[in-house]
């Protein structure tokens, strides 16, 4: 017998294709709207029509006299009961934290906020029902442009005003940097609000037996959502299960604790019935938190070589009406990647939260850093102009060397890899920069309607949300570790147990894989175990591209655990030392003495009967870990897009898009490709076709995926994608992936339209730059020059 | 309520039902097929595409009523003892992530290649326009339609 022929092949960097799909491909989904309880009610909401207004009156007679109607409530009815929202960020000491019921009681302030209920047998009658509720309102002047909001004569939001908070960051001398800066340039960039748009609505579904009770949402943070709804209902921690059963996409949204949940369990508990509540599309984009919606007002100071001497970022965020879970905390998530990938003597940062009467804005994919990196990459293009310095030429001259690493940034972290070189030389090459350069001077030459732009995006981000004691310097009220567990069992199969709770990301496969290669089990044998948290006991869930960066690490450590509890019982077994035992590939083998050996899954079945275990040694093989990140992970790459835009009616091409991802060490190279391809598109999204608008009374105009632009795939141009692999500093090397995309390509695709616009002088195109936008500002420049 | 007899997966199913009640909420609510999922209410996202009498239709846009007498596929109809080529083609080319657009994503494709067998890749985009993806930005999408339609699948 030999070791070798029995190894499996190695399962890192194997495009495994997905344990996932089976079901997904063929209908045997579990969504949460799926669900069906016997005697199970269904839950409407009656929304503010308003913007911001004073609740008069709701009198909920008419719903309640319609049959198959079984209960309505309104905010008063459950004011004693229901709590506040919790905001788990406080980023400032001084951070106004508004009262947040899940119901408003006597005041709404955005369009859609939840103001009462109605439970019937049937989701046709509840919604029926809702019309039956009469709410009279005492309107209240609207609050809609953070830019005015903070003026002296704006109305209020809340009594306190609409400040939130001022957030501010100096690193280095910044006086010195720009004083006598021979280059100074400062810009004005808008990112525009964002509605994330998975395409599951979410949905709850509430029931409790006794004093337990179980929660089913399409949620993103299954164990979260758990804590938050002890902390907020009075439910002891220990009553409560929630379940993230499959869910269908979250980029962020579902990244929160919604009032939705809250009042599902609140009306089953007053109830005693399991409730149901899906939200149409149109309830989804009025209420699921929203994206991005800031000014940024950016400065940078350079010598007459283009060396950047320093930065300074001014920003205005909006937070919408309330603060939700993360809400304040997103901007300053940014504020440590403005200075990107570059080198500079000063930075300074500072974030004004603005109370609005707009839905809440907290997470979408990247979180602040698209915004960071859309502003760097954008006034780097604008430095290179104003110096006549090529642009790649410009970021090379500046950009951290592969040979500097680890590099501490003026934003105080420490890179820990990276090769930006390498990765922008392979762009180059699968873009054919060169030969697009020249016909873009061809076409500039004679006068084209149709100008070509290229654009740049040499991206850098923080993920793999993080060392507990970094997020706790930033007031995080929690840590960001992640848990496994592996557990072997009597028949050589392996329960793969993670905290981290997938929405599509492909857990069960890339954990397999991983759990596969440290303690040699066959791929096929092992189950990954998540999203519930009767079942994985702890965790703090997926966002932040955390996944594999922390809770990938998780399962390294639990192995391992593993693997030396093995190493005793098979010591004891092969009548051998612990130290003389090798273990590779599944197998422990007597140094010397490959015959003498033992597979884990024998040692599992030992483990099992526990009637030859060494003295001391507790019946079972399987292992937790908690593991906590020493440092993010920093994924970068070079993003170049070229797009052909038409003159005349404004409509801008893409047509190429090269992405050379370096996101270290890769698992599973089909998941990895998938990830940056979705992750590329939801940023060309930004840049050419979403924007949730209000209008000037408050409300929301942009409510379906008719007036939400959403690409499809005849929007979207096919992408050529490569890897470059530094390997990161944990013990994989991994690195996240999973916002990478969105954070390169919306600056590559607004600088590249900007560079094709260059003759005509136009400085910025505020996003989504639509084919109006475009004609407007071509119509407004005078011309080519 | 409304008397209708509707083939649903290759069985028949009759019942009284709402004149307003839509398809899929008959599909998911009345006959169980909850494979088909519902993603907007506007009916352009296209999740809950399905094939009624071998033609793909958003079953939001459809009363139950109006399918009197169909016969209609769902996904879960779809494999007819093995997986059929454009689920195994969704697989093999990851065209799918949280898997929510891709029961829709999967009926909007067959009947992409009945109408027209040997798409180029513009006409696969735009003949799934009427189908938007989250996760995937269409890439492997299109990979695996054009893997289908190589491979020959034309219903």
């Amino acid at each position: 017998m030999t070791v070798t022929t029995e190894a499996p092949a190695a399962e890192l960097g194997r495009a495994r294709l997905r344990k996932e799909d089976a079901r997904l491909i063929t209908g045997q989904t579990n969504w949460t709207d799926n669900i069906r309880l016997p005697g199970m009610l269904h839950m409407a909401f009656v929304r503010s029509p308003y913007a911001h207004a004073k609740i008069t009156r709701v009198d909920v007679s008419g719903a309640l006299s319609q049959p198959g109607v079984i209960a309505a409530f309104c905010g008063a009815d459950l004011a004693d009961e229901q709590g506040s929202m919790p905001c788990a960020w406080p980023v400032t000491p001084d951070i106004v934290i508004p009262h947040h019921p899940p119901m408003a009681v006597d005041e709404v302030r955005y369009v859609g906020e939840i103001v009462a209920c109605v439970i019937a047998r049937d989701r046709y009658t509840a919604a029926d029902a809702v019309a039956g509720v009469d709410v009279d309102y005492d309107p209240l002047p609207p609050v809609l442009d953070i830019r005015t909001a903070l003026d002296e004569n704006s109305p209020k939001v809340h009594e306190t005003g609409n400040k939130c908070y001022e957030f501010v960051m100096v690193n280095g001398d910044l006086d010195a940097a720009f004083r006598d800066a021979p280059v100074v340039l400062e810009r004005e960039y808008r990112q525009q609000r964002l509605i994330p748009s998975a395409m599951e609505p979410r949905s709850v579904v509430a029931s409790v037996v006794g004093d337990e009770f179980t929660i089913w949402s399409a949620t993103q943070i299954p164990h979260i959502v758990r804590v938050m709804m002890a902390l907020t209902t009075g439910i002891p921690e220990q009553n409560i299960r929630v379940i993230a059963p499959d869910v269908g996409g979250g980029f962020g949204s579902k990244l929160q604790f919604y009032r939705e949940e809250v009042l599902a369990v609140l009306i089953t508990r007053r109830l005693g019935r399991p409730v149901k509540w899906t939200e149409s599309r149109t309830e989804g984009n009025l209420s699921v938190h929203h994206g991005r919606d800031q000014w940024q007002r950016i400065r940078i100071a350079a010598d007459h070589d283009g060396r950047i001497r320093g930065l300074s970022v001014d920003l205005l965020a909006d937070m919408g009406g309330y603060l939700m879970l993360l809400t304040p905390g997103i901007p300053i998530l940014g504020a440590f990647m403005y200075p990107g990938i570059y080198k500079m003597d000063a930075y300074s940062f500072r974030c004004t939260g603005v109370f609005t009467t707009k839905m809440p804005t907290d997470a979408y994919r990247g979180a602040g850093r698209p915004e960071a990196t859309f502003a760097i990459e954008r006034i780097i293009d604008e430095l290179a102009n104003e110096l006549g310095v090529e642009p790649l030429e410009l970021r090379e001259r500046n950009w951290i060397k592969h040979e500097e690493f680890p590099y501490a940034t003026v934003a105080g972290l420490t890179y820990d890899s990276g090769n930006y070189e390498a990765a922008t030389a392979k762009a180059k090459e699968l873009f054919d920069y060169d030969g697009l350069r020249r016909e873009q001077a061809e076409r500039n030459a004679r006068g084209d309607k149709v100008r070509l732009g290229i654009g740049i995006s040499t991206f850098t981000e923080m993920c793999g949300l993080a060392p507990s004691r970094v997020v706790g310097t930033l007031a995080l009220a929690s840590g960001g570790w992640e848990y496994a567990s592996i557990r072997m069992l009597p028949t050589g199969k392996v329960e793969v147990l993670t905290g981290s709770s997938p929405h599509g990301q492909g857990h069960e496969t890339a954990w397999s894989q991983i759990v596969a290669d440290q303690i040699g089990v066959p791929f096929e044998d092992i189950r990954v175990l998540h999203g519930d948290t009767q079942v994985v006991p702890r965790g703090l869930d997926t966002y932040g591209s955390r996944s594999l960066a922390v809770g990938g690490m998780a399962l390294v450590q639990a192995c391992d655990r593993v693997i030396e509890k093995a190493r005793v019982i098979a010591a004891g077994l092969l009548e051998a030392s612990a130290d003389d035992l090798e273990f590779s590939a599944g197998r422990f083998a007597v140094r010397g003495d490959p015959d003498a050996s033992k597979t884990i899954q024998e040692i599992a079945l030992e483990a099992f009967t526990g009637h030859n275990l060494p003295d001391g040694v507790e019946p079972s093989l399987d292992s937790d870990a908690t593991y906590d990140p020493e440092n993010f992970s920093f994924p970068h790459g070079t993003h170049l897009c070229a797009t052909e835009v038409d003159t005349e009616t404004g409509f801008v091409k893409i047509r190429s898009y090269v992405a050379v991802d370096d996101v270290g060490v890769v698992v599973n190279p089909l998941i990895v490709e998938g990830q940056v391809h979705g992750g590329i598109a939801q940023g060309i999204a930004q840049a050419l076709y979403e924007e949730g608008v209000y209008d000037d009374d408050g409300n929301l105009v942009t409510t379906t995926l008719a007036d939400y632009l959403v690409p499809s795939a005849a929007d979207l141009p096919s992408y050529v994608t490569d890897r470059t692999q530094t390997p990161s500093s944990n013990r994989l090397g991994v690195k996240g992936v999973g916002e990478a995309g969105t954070i390169a390509s919306t600056p590559a695709v607004v600088n590249s339209i900007m560079d094709a616009l260059k003759p005509f002088g136009i400085r910025d195109i505020e996003m989504p730059c639509t084919p109006e936008r475009v004609w407007r500002a071509i119509q407004n420049s005078g011309g080519a020059a | 309520m409304t008397h209708i007899t509707v083939t649903v997966d290759g069985a028949k199913y009759v019942d009284q039902v709402e004149p307003r009640l839509l398809l899929v909420h008959y599909l998911r609510d009345v006959v169980g097929k909850t494979g088909t999922p519902v993603g907007c209410d506007t009916s352009n996202c296209g999740a809950c595409t399905v094939l009624m009498d071998g033609v793909s239709v958003k079953s939001c846009s459809v009363l139950a009523v109006q399918a009197d007498g169909s016969d209609v596929t769902t996904i879960e109809g779809l494999a007819n003892g093995a997986l059929h080529p454009m689920q195994r083609a969704f697989h093999e080319e990851h065209a799918l992530q949280c898997g929510y657009c891709t029961p829709g994503m999967i009926m909007a494709a067959t009947d992409l290649l009945r109408d027209n067998p040997h798409p180029t890749n513009e006409e696969i985009r735009d003949g799934l326009e009427g189908n938007l993806c989250r996760c995937t930005g269409y890439e492997n999408i299109v990979r695996a339609v054009r893997r289908a339609a190589d491979a020959g699948v034309t219903q």
